[in-house]
C-alpha cells in the first residue's frame, strides 16, 4: 500500500453546503436568472432554425402582452391554467403528487356539458341556475376523479402519481366517446363534437374590463379563478383544516402523532385538486370553446403542473404565473404565424424553464464550496 | 505525569464566557504540562496532532482553532457537551470532513484526507455513534465488505481466522458466521471495532460508545480499550458522560463551544472540576424531589400485547400502573419494546391484546386524538422526527395539540390572533431562546427545540405524560431545566411515564422503575432502593429474584 496517496495534491472539488436560511433577495434573483438562461438556450435553438432569436423573442413578447388582443387572448389562456394550477398546487401542498389535473379537468368539462346539452332544455331550466349547476357537475365530476387515486393513496398506500396519471387516459377516451360517439352533433358536418350550447348559458364575457379590445373572448372564469384563489388562500392559512394539510404536508408523521386525520385528509385534498381542475374545464367548456370537443385542453392539466410548481405552491402566485404561461403558449401561435418557426418552440422553452428554474432552486437551497 | 492546562493564568479559567483570548497552545507545553518536571516526551510518542482545526457550518463555528493531541498507548477521552464539536473533530480525523485551516500529523507526518480510505490507510479507524454495518450480511461479510484487497476472489476463510484471533487477543467475544441482524447493540459494536482493527487501526476513535450499552456490556468494553490501549493502541473515546471518563480515560480534552477548554491528566481532576469545565460554570448534580404520597391510578396498563413494524411481537403481555404524583420509569436497552409500547399507549399503534384505562375509562382503542383530547401529553422520541414543524413557525408549531379547541380554534377558523399572545407567553413562561414566535422550528437548537415541545405539551395541563428520552441529545443545561420541568408537573399531580435508556436520568427522577426486556418487564424496584447492578442484570434479560417479585404483584394488584 502507498502512503503517498493521501498527501498528495488532489483536484479542488466542489461541493454543496446547505444553507439554513436563505436571504430574500436570493428567491427574487435566482428565478429571474433562471428564466434569463432558459431563453438564453431557447436563443440557441431558435438560431438553429434560422431565425433571429432577438427578433423571435420580440415577436413572441409583442404577440403575447402588446397588444389589446394579445392581452384578452393571454388571459383566456391562463384561466384554465389558473383554476387546474390551484388545483394542483393544494394538492402539492400536501405532498400528494397529483399529476391527473388533465384528467379531472376533462371529467368536468364533460360533467358541465351533460348538463348544459341535456338537463337544461329537459327541465327547462333559468340559464343562471343552468351555469351554477354545470358548475357544481364539473366540481363534483372532477373531485370524484380526483378522489379515486386519493382513496387508493389513503387505504392501500397506493402510489397517486401513477394512479393519477393513468386515470388520464381513462379520462380522456371515456369523454371522446361521447364527444365522438354518444353526443356526436348529427348536424355538425362531421367535425368531432357536440352541439353548440345555448347561447344564454355561457360564461359572460367579462365586457367592462376596460382598455381590451372590442369582441375579445375573456369571460367570467377569469373571475371564477381569482375567487377560487382567494378562497384558497383563506382556507389554507385561516382554518383549522387548512392547517392540518400544511401539518401534513410538512411532517406526516407529527401530525399523526397530533391526532390529524391523514387518511380523511388526503382523500378531501384530492377531491378539492380534482374539483378546481373539473371546473378548469367548466371554464373552458361553457366560457370560450361553447361545446365538448376533441382538443378542447391542449394539455392545460399538466402544463398547470409547471405552473403551481414555479408559483411555489402560492395560490396567487399561480394567477401570476398562468397569465406568464397563457402568454407563451400565445407567443407559440403568433410565431407560427409570422415568423415560420414551429409552434412547439413555447412548449420547448416551457420545458426550459421548468428545467432551469428547478434547477435554479438548488441554489437557494445550497451554497457551493470549492475544496 | 504533571496536570497539563491550556491557559496559563489560573486553573479554571472557564467561568469566563466568551473567552475573550484564543488558547495559546504549543505542542511542547500540551505534551508536558507547565507546571511539572516530567522527563520531557519524544515527539515520537505522539501518535495524533491536530493543530488549530477550523471547521465552520452554517450558523456555528464547529470547531475553532482546536489543537489536539494523543500519544500513543493511551486512552483519550474527548469531553464536551452535545454539540460541543467532538464528533465534527473526529470526523475530521477520520477523513470523513475537511478542515477549513489547521493541520493533522499522524505519527509526526502532516497528512491531508480526502475520505475515510485516507485516514484508515494512514491508520486511523473510528466507530460511529450510530453504526455502518449490514444487517442481512454475516459479521466477516461485513468485515471485508468495501476492501479492494482480494482483488477478484473472496478468501472469507482467511478472514475469519483474522477475526477469531483479533477477538482472541482483545477479548471481543464475536461469531464470524452470525447475521448482523441477529447480534445484539452491544456485539454490533464489537464488529465495528474488528472491522477497525482488521483494517490496521492504531488510532481507534469511539464515538459515544457506550450510550448503546448496559452498565455490564459498558464494564466489558472497557476491558477491551484497556487491552487495546495495552497493546500500544491510541483511543479517542468520546463521551459526555462524567463518570465513564473518571473511569477510563489517561488524559480528558474538554471542548466547550467549539473550543478547547484544556486538556488534563485525569488523576488531576473531579467530576465536579471536569463538570464546571465542560458547562463553563458550577453544575447541581442533584435534582430536589420532595416526597409526595402517590395518590389516584391515572393509567392502567393491562396484560399489552402489541406487534412492531415486522409484525413481530414486541410487547408481550405488559401490565403496570402510574399513579397522579408519581414518575414510573422504564428502564431498558433501546429497542426492547420502549417506541412500540408509548406508541400503543398513544394510540397510534394497534393492540393484539390486553387493555389500557385511564382514570379507570378503558382507552384500549381510542384514537391519538381521543386520547389527547383526555389529557394525555407526550414527550415524543424524535423531537424532529414527530414532535415537530420544522419549516413552520414556533406558533404554528404550539398549537398543534390544541388548534381543534377553544380558544385557538373560532369554530372552524384558527384565531391567530389569540395564538400569538398564547405563543408569546408560552415562549417566556418556557424561556425558549428564539428571535420571535415567526422563526422556523428547524432553526431552534436542540436544548430549545425541546422546551418547545415541552411547552406545547404541558401548556394544557395534562394528566399523565409520556416522555421518551425527554434529555437525549441536550445540553447540561437544558437537560436541568427539562427535569425540573417534569418534576414540577409531577409535584403539581400529573403521573408520568419516563421511557429512557439513559440510566442515570431513570434513576434520579423516578419514583419506581420498571426495566423492561424483549418486551417484558423484568420486575420493579422503587427508586430509593434501587441499584444500578441488578438494574443492569435486568437489562441484559435477567428477572429479579422472588421476593421483589412479590413486590412487583402487589403494586399493580
Ligand atoms: N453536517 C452538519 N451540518 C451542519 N451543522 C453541523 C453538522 N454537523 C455538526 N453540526 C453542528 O456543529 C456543531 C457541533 O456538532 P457536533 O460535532 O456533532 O457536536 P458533538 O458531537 O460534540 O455533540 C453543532 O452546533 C452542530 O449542530
Ligand atoms: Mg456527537
Amino acid at each position: 500500500m502507498s502512503r503517498s496517496s493521501f498527501s498528495s495534491y488532489r483536484p479542488p472539488r466542489l461541493s454543496l453546503e446547505r444553507r439554513l436560511t436563505t436571504p430574500w433577495w436570493l428567491s427574487w434573483v435566482i428565478p429571474i436568472l433562471s428564466v434569463a438562461l432558459a431563453m438564453l438556450v431557447g436563443a440557441v435553438i431558435i438560431a438553429s432554425q434560422g431565425v433571429n432569436p432577438w427578433e423571435a423573442y420580440r415577436a413572441m413578447f409583442e404577440g403575447a402582452f402588446g397588444s389589446g388582443y394579445g392581452i384578452s387572448e393571454t388571459l383566456v389562456k391562463a384561466i384554465p391554467l389558473m383554476l387546474a394550477g390551484l388545483g394542483v398546487s393544494v394538492a402539492f401542498r400536501m405532498k400528494l403528487w397529483n399529476i391527473g389535473a388533465e384528467g379531472q379537468l376533462w371529467m368536468g368539462a364533460w360533467a358541465a356539458a351533460g348538463v348544459g346539452l341535456f338537463l337544461y332544455p329537459a327541465w327547462n331550466l333559468p340559464p343562471w341556475l343552468a351555469i351554477f349547476l354545470m358548475m357544481l357537475a364539473a366540481i363534483v365530476a372532477g373531485g370524484l376523479w380526483g378522489a379515486i387515486p386519493g382513496l387508493l393513496k389513503g387505504v392501500l398506500q397506493v402510489n397517486e402519481i401513477i394512479t393519477s396519471l393513468m386515470l388520464n387516459y381513462v379520462a380522456i377516451s371515456w369523454v371522446l366517446y361521447f364527444v365522438d360517439i354518444l353526443w356526436r352533433d348529427p348536424g355538425g358536418l362531421g367535425f368531432p363534437n357536440t352541439a353548440p350550447l345555448d347561447k344564454a348559458i355561457w360564461l359572460p364575457k367579462l365586457t367592462w374590463i376596460p382598455l381590451l379590445p372590442r369582441g375579445h373572448r375573456v369571460h367570467a372564469g377569469l373571475l371564477l379563478a381569482i375567487l377560487a384563489a382567494v378562497l384558497l388562500w383563506f382556507l389554507l392559512n385561516r382554518t383549522k383544516w387548512g392547517y392540518e394539510v400544511r401539518v401534513i404536508g410538512e411532517n406526516p408523521d407529527a401530525a399523526r402523532h397530533a391526532g390529524m386525520p391523514i387518511v380523511r385528509n388526503i382523500v378531501l385534498v384530492m377531491m378539492l385538486s380534482g374539483a378546481l381542475a373539473g371546473l378548469a374545464g367548466m371554464a373552458e367548456m361553457a366560457g370560450v370553446a361553447h361545446r365538448l370537443q376533441r382538443g378542447l385542453s391542449p394539455n392545460y392539466g399538466y402544463t398547470a403542473i409547471l405552473v403551481a410548481w414555479l408559483a411555489k405552491l402560492n395560490p396567487f402566485g399561480v394567477l401570476l404565473v398562468a397569465v406568464l404561461f397563457g402568454g407563451l403558449l400565445v407567443a407559440g401561435d403568433q410565431i407560427q404565424l409570422t415568423m415560420n418557426l414551429p409552434r412547439s418552440i413555447s412548449d420547448i422553452l416551457q420545458g426550459l424553464i421548468l428545467f432551469f428554474v428547478l434547477g435554479g432552486e438548488v441554489f437557494s437551497r445550497y451554497r457551493i464550496r470549492i475544496r | 505525569m504533571g496536570l497539563v492546562f491550556v491557559w496559563r493564568s489560573s486553573p479554571f479559567l472557564v467561568s469566563c464566557l466568551p473567552n475573550p483570548y484564543q488558547p495559546q497552545i504549543d505542542t511542547h507545553s500540551l505534551l508536558n504540562g507547565t507546571r511539572m518536571n516530567a522527563p520531557s516526551l519524544q515527539p515520537s510518542q505522539i501518535a495524533v496532532e491536530m493543530r488549530d482545526i477550523v471547521k465552520r457550518f452554517p450558523g456555528v463555528v464547529a470547531n475553532d482553532h482546536v489543537t489536539f493531541l494523543a500519544r500513543r498507548g493511551e486512552i483519550h477521552a474527548l469531553l464536551g457537551e452535545n454539540g460541543a464539536g467532538k464528533s465534527t473533530l473526529m470526523n475530521i480525523l477520520s477523513g470523513l470532513y475537511t478542515p477549513e485551516e489547521g493541520k493533522i500529523l499522524i505519527n509526526g507526518r502532516e497528512v491531508i484526507f480526502h475520505s475515510p480510505k485516507d485516514a484508515i490507510e494512514a491508520g486511523v479507524g473510528m466507530v460511529h455513534q450510530h453504526f455502518r454495518l449490514v444487517p442481512t450480511l454475516t459479521v466477516v461479510e461485513n468485515v471485508v465488505l468495501g476492501l479492494d484487497d482480494p482483488k477478484f476472489r473472496l478468501n472469507l476463510e482467511n478472514a475469519k481466522a483474522q477475526i477469531r484471533a483479533l477477538s482472541e487477543q482483545y477479548g471481543l467475544k464475536i461469531d464470524p458466521d452470525a447475521f448482523i441482524w441477529q447480534l445484539s447493540v452491544g456485539e454490533q459494536q464489537r464488529v465495528e471495532i474488528i472491522k477497525a482493527l482488521y483494517r490496521g487501526a492504531q488510532i481507534l476513535i469511539l464515538d459515544e460508545p457506550t450510550a448503546v450499552l448496559t452498565p455490564q456490556e459498558t464494564e466489558e468494553l472497557f476491558k477491551t480499550l484497556r487491552s487495546m490501549a495495552e497493546k500500544g493502541h491510541t483511543l479517542i473515546f468520546i463521551s459526555h458522560k462524567l463518570d465513564e471518563v473518571m473511569a477510563i480515560a489517561d488524559r480528558v480534552t474538554v471542548l466547550r463551544q467549539g473550543r478547547v477548554v484544556a486538556t488534563v491528566n485525569i488523576e488531576e481532576v473531579t467530576k465536579e472540576k471536569l463538570a464546571e469545565m465542560m458547562v463553563g460554570r458550577p453544575v447541581i448534580f442533584r435534582i430536589d424531589k420532595p416526597t409526595i404520597v402517590p395518590g389516584k391510578e391515572v393509567l392502567r396498563v393491562e396484560n399489552l400485547h402489541v406487534r412492531n413494524d415486522k409484525g413481530l411481537p414486541a410487547l408481550n403481555g405488559i401490565s403496570f400502573i402510574v399513579r397522579e404524583h408519581e414518575i414510573v420509569g422504564i428502564a431498558g436497552v433501546s429497542g426492547n419494546g420502549q417506541a412500540e409500547l408509548a406508541e400503543a399507549l398513544y394510540g397510534l399503534r394497534p393492540i393484539e391484546e390486553g387493555r389500557l384505562y385511564l382514570y379507570g375509562r378503558e382507552i384500549t382503542h381510542a384514537s391519538t386524538r381521543d386520547i389527547i383530547r383526555e389529557g394525555v401529553a407526550q414527550i415524543p422520541e424524535d423531537r424532529h422526527k414527530e414532535g415537530s414543524l420544522g419549516n413552520m413557525s414556533l406558533s404554528e408549531n404550539l398549537i398543534m395539540k390544541n388548534y381543534r379547541r377553544k380558544p385557538v380554534a373560532r369554530g372552524p377558523l384558527i384565531d391567530w390572533h389569540y395564538v400569538r399572545q398564547f405563543a408569546r407567553d408560552l415562549v417566556k413562561r418556557f424561556n425558549i431562546m428564539a428571535p420571535s414566535i415567526q422563526t422556523k422550528a428547524r432553526l431552534l437548537s436542540g436544548g430549545n427545540l425541546q422546551k418547545l415541545i415541552l411547552a406545547r405539551e404541558l401548556s394544557s395541563d395534562p394528566g399523565l405524560i409520556i416522555a421518551m428520552h425527554p434529555t437525549q441529545g441536550l445540553d447540561v443545561g437544558a437537560t436541568e431545566a427539562v427535569r425540573k420541568q417534569l418534576i414540577e408537573e409531577r409535584n403539581k399531580g400529573a403521573g408520568i411515564l419516563l421511557i429512557s435508556e439513559d440510566l442515570d436520568e431513570v434513576m434520579q427522577l423516578s419514583d419506581r422503575i420498571l426495566v423492561i426486556y424483549e418486551g417484558e418487564i423484568m420486575g420493579e424496584v422503587p427508586a430509593d432502593k434501587a441499584d444500578r447492578n441488578e438494574i443492569g442484570l435486568m437489562m441484559a434479560g435477567q428477572r429479579l429474584s422472588a421476593n421483589h417479585e412479590q413486590h412487583t404483584v402487589n403494586s399493580v394488584q
